[in-house]
């Protein structure tokens, strides 16, 4: 046996890494999250679930505009004092809004470095052309940017109210809703966008899971009625106050 | 048989290249695709023109050498390696456009040619196991369970030709790296490197230029070997181990 040692270290030479990876020589675990194609996709699968987690809950407050101005207007009063007395008057609303920023930031920055890189790693079309993937999966950085622009007037319109139709009021969000769905415009922007949050959760859920390791050939079913079926209730629950809006169920 | 192929042409890797169209007559329908090549290549020999460069060497579908996306397809339209095409998956008088794999990390030689020895440098970063060699040892001296064997084997399958990367619209090869990655990390041999192995095996795989995964399914869709999609979730979850252990260290 002992003429086995040097043979093990030779080997050893013999397979030592080409370039950058040398034992000792590896980033630390948070450097590796960040700068390696694996980790950066984990940092967009848990901000993406977190996005996710928030647009169920927004999606189920929003629903309650069919049973009135006071249970709507006391919802949107409730966002307020969660927590209480604990927390202060909108302590934890500014909470989730922080750790919502911190979300997008971390989505779309990953978005866009992994998208430079991807482009990069990819810089010569084939010259014969033919239709690859999902409608869902190729619109994901067009569907992405135009949520991120959606969000941006949405805050405008019925936060702030810097761009509302029609006389913003505070406190008073049944009004501003239908004020809001009372315009063509209002409607069109709004349906395109829940509609582009279907297409993108219909596959950055699956997404997640396989980047997250959760996916395997058992789960594939699973995992992918999940993702549709999400996907469809947050459209379908989001198009439902227009909707009514516009055809006078709500007024 | 009589074709019109439109065949990437690009003289060495600094030139620039274009598609070039020949006509081929006397084509069988039991050729293979790279039988047909060789017909062109002939002919191209005879009129003192410079025949087209292919890589090729088993053509029995094992070793990896063939490549060509055939008519926007890796390994052409059917689900095996170029060499084992067949032109009966043609029609007579059909247009066929060869273009060769593209990526940056796989840059053209010639014609169709392009250098993969990017795949060898990420097999070098982890894709071996530290077991001394020699005389083949006893079969049973380490048990493996059936269902881990199946499972190793089914990446083993990969013979490594790159036709994920070639159809991956980012250019990533993290078909091939969990291929190779699961293979190993699934076996009690593959255990000691298991998390070097997948940390080392990807930092390369980042280094050499390779886009990240999308999950469009394009690769597990062309890969003439059937390495299923979900390895590379597998994959992900033996990075995020072994990153999570390395950070307890």
């Amino acid at each position: 046996m002992r003429s086995l040692a040097p043979t093990v270290i030779s080997m050893a030479l013999a397979t030592r890494p080409v370039k950058g990876t040398a034992p000792g020589k590896r980033p630390s675990p948070a450097r590796s999250l960040w700068d390696s194609t694996i980790g950066k996709k984990t940092v967009m699968a848990v901000s993406g679930l977190i996005m996710l987690g928030y647009l169920v809950a927004h999606m189920l407050g929003n629903l309650k505009i069919f049973f009135g101005s006071d249970e709507f207007n006391g919802y949107a009063h409730w966002l307020r004092t969660i927590g209480e007395p604990l927390m202060h008057y909108e302590w934890t609303l500014w909470v989730i809004r922080v750790v919502l920023v911190a979300a997008v930031v971390l989505h779309a920055v990953s978005a866009y470095q992994l998208s430079r890189r991807d482009i990069k790693a990819r810089p010569t079309k084939y010259v014969h052309r033919r239709k690859r993937a999902s409608y869902a999966t190729r619109t994901m950085r067009w569907g992405g940017i135009i949520l991120a622009l959606f969000i941006v007037w949405h805050i405008l319109d019925l936060t702030t109210g810097t761009v509302h139709a029609d006389g913003f009021e505070h406190g008073r969000p049944y009004q501003n809703v239908i004020d809001t769905f009372s315009t063509w415009y209002g409607n069109v922007i709004y349906i395109v966008a829940v509609t582009a949050v279907g297409l993108h959760v219909r596959h950055g859920f699956w997404s997640a899971a396989q980047t997250l390791g959760v996916g395997n050939a058992r789960r594939e079913r699973l995992l992918k009625t999940g993702a549709n079926t999400l996907a469809l209730v947050l459209t379908l629950g989001f198009v439902s106050v227009p909707v009514a809006v516009m055809t006078g169920v709500v007024s | 048989m009589k074709l019109t192929l439109r065949v990437w042409r690009q003289k060495n890797a600094g030139a620039d290249g274009a598609m070039s169209t020949y006509e081929v007559d006397g084509i069988s329908q039991d050729m293979s695709f790279l039988e047909m090549l060789d017909t062109l290549n002939e002919e191209l020999i005879l009129k003192g023109e410079d025949p087209v460069a292919f890589d090729h060497d088993c053509r029995e579908g094992i070793c990896g050498a063939c490549s060509l996306v055939i008519n926007g397809d890796a390994h052409g339209p059917e689900r095996t390696t170029t060499c084992q095409l067949h032109m009966r998956s043609f029609e007579d008088g059909d247009t066929i456009d060869v273009e060769p794999w593209r990526a940056s990390a796989f840059p053209v030689v010639k014609d169709l040619v392009v250098d993969r020895s990017a795949f060898d440098r990420i097999i070098q970063a982890g894709g071996y196991i530290t077991a001394p060699t020699g005389a083949a040892p006893e079969a049973h001296a380490t048990p493996v369970p059936k269902p881990d064997a199946d499972f190793a084997f089914e990446h083993a399958e990969c013979i490594g030709c790159g036709a994920c990367v070639a159809a991956c619209p980012n250019g990533s090869a993290m078909l091939f790296t969990s291929a190779k990655v699961n293979h190993l990390n699934v076996l009690p041999q593959g255990a000691p490197e298991r998390e070097t192995r997948v940390l080392d095996m990807v930092g390369q795989m980042d280094a050499e230029g390779f886009g990240g995964c999308t999950l469009t399914g394009e690769c597990a869709t062309a890969c003439p070997k059937g390495i299923p999609l979900p390895s590379i979730a597998a994959m992900n979850k033996e990075w995020l181990r072994a990153n999570r252990k390395a950070a307890k260290r």
